[in-house]
């Protein structure tokens, strides 16, 4: 069969529409994001009718997803790590609930911090909620634990957690498909009770919960892909955990592996294999993407059991992402190295566009702010977090999605007055509005700067829930007319920029300005494919 | 067979074109295919790499092992520097000679050729202007990829026809100017 060559997150989306998907839900986040955008982009899920449109936030995202699970229908929800801190509440409940139809949360995990705050490892969620989890070791069985994970849901009435990290989710590779599923009919849950978490019905869910996640240990459709070796060489037992088990491979790529192994891609996991891979060697080796959280169960508390290396005995660095050179090391396998890189390169960090609407708002900004003390600025997730770098040094706060604005509310409590929010127009809608309404029902001395692009810029240019939108949910929220204000980020308006925006510094209230220009990368793809249109007609 | 290749340059400078063009025609070959792919904050004028592997027998890693590359194909001079440590003995370094100034503090270009020079096995050549005559000053990175075809295990007709479906999308000139491009860098001779 024709292999199709995938990103890990275009086989998730694949797999998806191949499962009989009925709605995918998400928020932007890297390295997520290519989930929704692949189905967004499919004829196929086009003609199935799959929901495919973008959510506010993770938590609205998560909660959508339950919402067509209870219908009946299957579905899946994807974010980045951090997304799921937002879609927290919605997640762990629906461990409680339960589902009806099956339902898939996709958490793209970014060790390393390629382009995240964070390094969380989401297993933790997982086994937090009592919710299984399949952590994929290549594309292919990312598409195939998409099947699966439907159906372990549907079995047991649970959501199901698909851990990837950035290494997978932008790493592209051959993948076969499996036969189409077509997509459920609505049905309604059998009891009609079971999605209302009283208190009184919720002791009973959490207690079928825990019966079922001790169950699923021994569940067929997850535990197969859990693999024990065994080998002759006792010396050392290896225990891969999910994108490891490649590391591992690729470590013994010109020889046989001398030690058994212990593949484990899905969770909770039998202790029995645990058990049998530990009872025939002297020392165990753990190898795994993200927090020692396998470790330091298999360690315990108590001294005097098994030695067991891995991160936390430094065999493998404490942070960041594992790599094959990592794995050699801790194995004790020579590694290689090219020469050395020479001191002539420079380090490039990201920057602006040139012509980026944010790097005159911050201009206009810096200038506007000149008569103060510095380190009153709090800003946001997005591009405009750049403006924490060198020329501009603008920013002195970047913490969640929507902090800028209540962060800014509360330092203006503590009497640090004008305190100034920069946040972008998707990031907002995401988790600005509401602390924008706390601003205001204390009329917080604070000038909320919403710099506008129309669009989800760093992850490539999504939707924003935003366009069009701001003005009126401003007003709605209840700003001063007066002390709503619209600017346009351009050179030749910078004077006039900078003292609208001291005309609002010095306001003893609520001030939100919104600094409105199209992002260029948007605005040059949008003239790009309105030019090729026209060639073509 | 098997070919280990890193692709680096600066955001937006088109790698992902040369990694698609090569992965199209592994995948002609029935050979096996990872690329590991740079996507999010480091797109915006960051540094960015691809580590593309290619092999007629399954392929574990996502990432190439250090020392072990047996190409870098950069678009950018200063960046084909930043993989050394990933290039094996006997591997290669193709690189466009045309700096990408985004920071302050980039360094002197003969500094940097001088560098490149020190690498065994290297080609280094002017890809913008040769992709200026050869029709479009934007395809410098099908000129690198050109350049590089002599290194690469796979058939140059397949790349040939990998970048042609690859532009397929954007109509017959671009197809035209890109094949032009390849042809300019693979007839490329060192000086």
């Amino acid at each position: 069969m024709n292999k199709l060559l995938l990103l890990g997150d275009e086989a998730i989306a694949q797999a998806g529409i191949d499962a009989g998907m009925s709605g995918m839900y998400a928020y932007p986040g890297t390295p997520s994001t290519e989930i929704m955008e692949f189905v967004q982009a499919s004829p196929e899920a086009s003609s199935g009718k799959i929901h495919r449109e973008w959510s506010a936030n993770e938590k609205t995202a998560m909660e959508a997803s339950l919402g067509m699970s209870y219908a009946g229908k299957r579905s899946m929800v994807a974010m980045k790590h951090v997304g799921l801190n937002v879609a927290a509440d919605g997640f762990v409940n629906a461990a409680i609930t339960g589902v009806n139809g099956g339902l898939i949360v996709i958490a793209a995990d970014d060790p390393s911090m390629h382009s995240s705050q964070n390094e969380q490892d989401s297993r933790f969620y997982g086994k937090f909620a009592f919710v299984p989890v399949f952590e994929p070791s290549n594309q292919q069985e990312a598409y195939d634990m998409v099947f699966d994970g439907f159906e372990l849901s549907e079995k047991y009435r649970v959501p199901v957690m698909l851990r990837i990290t950035t290494r997978l989710a932008h790493s592209r590779s051959g993948v076969a498909r499996r036969k189409a599923t077509p997509q459920n009919e609505l049905t309604l849950p059998s009891d009609p009770r079971q999605f209302v978490l009283l208190p009184a019905i919720a002791r009973k869910r959490y207690h079928s919960l825990l019966g079922i996640y001790e169950s699923i240990r021994e569940e067929k459709i997850s535990s197969s892909y859990n693999v024990y070796t065994k080998r002759g060489d006792k010396r050392l037992g290896i225990i891969a955990f999910g994108l490891a088990n490649n590391y591992l491979a690729e470590s013994y790529r010109d020889s046989e592996i001398p030690y058994s192994t212990l593949k484990i891609v899905t969770y909770p996991v039998k202790d029995s294999l645990f058990n049998e891979i530990a009872k025939g060697c002297e020392e165990i080796l753990v190898l795994e993407d993200g927090y020692p959280i396998m470790e330091e169960l298999l360690k315990g508390i108590l001294p005097g059991g098994k030695t067991i290396r891995g991160r936390l005995d430094g065999s493998i660095p404490r942070e960041g992402e594992l790599n094959p050179d990592i794995v050699s090391k801790a194995l004790g396998l020579p590694v290689m190295i090219g020469s050395e890189i020479p001191s002539v390169v420079k380090m490039r960090p990201p920057s602006f566009c040139k012509g980026c609407g944010h790097a005159d708002m911050y201009l206009a900004l810096m200038e506007a702010l000149g008569d103060y003390t510095p380190g009153r600025v709090f800003s946001d997730i997005g591009c405009y977090t750049l403006g924490a770098l060198p020329p501009y040094n603008a920013i002195n706060s970047c913490v969640d999605m929507g902090a800028s604005v209540t962060m800014a509310v509360g330092a203006s409590d503590a009497g640090l007055v004008p305190s100034v929010s920069v946040i972008g127009d998707s990031t907002f809608t995401h988790s600005g509005m509401t602390g924008l309404l706390d601003a205001v029902l204390k009329n917080s001395p604070v000038t909320v700067i919403i710099s506008d692009n129309s669009t989800t810029g760093m992850t490539g240019g999504q939707r924003s829930a935003a366009t069009d939108r701001i003005e009126s949910i401003c007003l709605g929220i209840g700003i001063d007319p007066q002390h709503l204000r619209v600017i346009i980020p351009l050179r030749k308006n910078h004077d006039e920029n900078v003292s609208i925006m001291k005309e609002e510094l010095c306001y003893k209230g609520v001030s939100v300005i919104i600094a409105r220009r199209e992002c260029i990368q948007t605005a040059t793809k949008k003239k790009k494919s309105e030019a090729t249109r026209k060639d073509n007609q | 067979m098997r070919n280990d290749i890193i692709l680096s340059g600066v955001g937006g400078q088109g790698i992902l074109s040369i990694a698609a063009a090569i992965g199209l025609a592994a995948v002609d070959n029935n050979l096996y295919l990872k690329q590991s792919e740079v996507h999010g904050m480091s797109q915006r004028g960051g540094d960015v790499q691809s580590n593309l592997r290619i092999s007629d027998s399954p392929i574990a890693s996502d990432l190439i092992p250090l020392g072990t590359a047996s190409i870098i194909i950069s678009v950018e001079p200063m960046e084909s520097l930043r993989y050394l440590p990933w290039l094996s003995e006997t591997g290669w370094l193709v690189t466009n000679s045309v700096p990408f100034i985004n920071i302050p503090d980039y360094p002197a270009q003969d500094q940097i050729i001088s560098e490149i020079k020190k690498v065994k096995n290297h080609v280094i050549l002017d890809a913008d202007a040769i992709a200026k005559d050869a029709g479009s000053a934007r395809s410098g990175n099908m000129v690198v990829l050109g350049a590089a075809s002599h290194y690469i295990d796979l058939p140059y007709e397949s790349i040939k026809n990998a970048v042609a479906k690859l532009f397929r999308k954007k109509g017959e000139e671009i197809v035209a100017v890109n094949l032009k491009a390849l042809e300019a860098g693979r007839s490329f001779k060192m000086g």
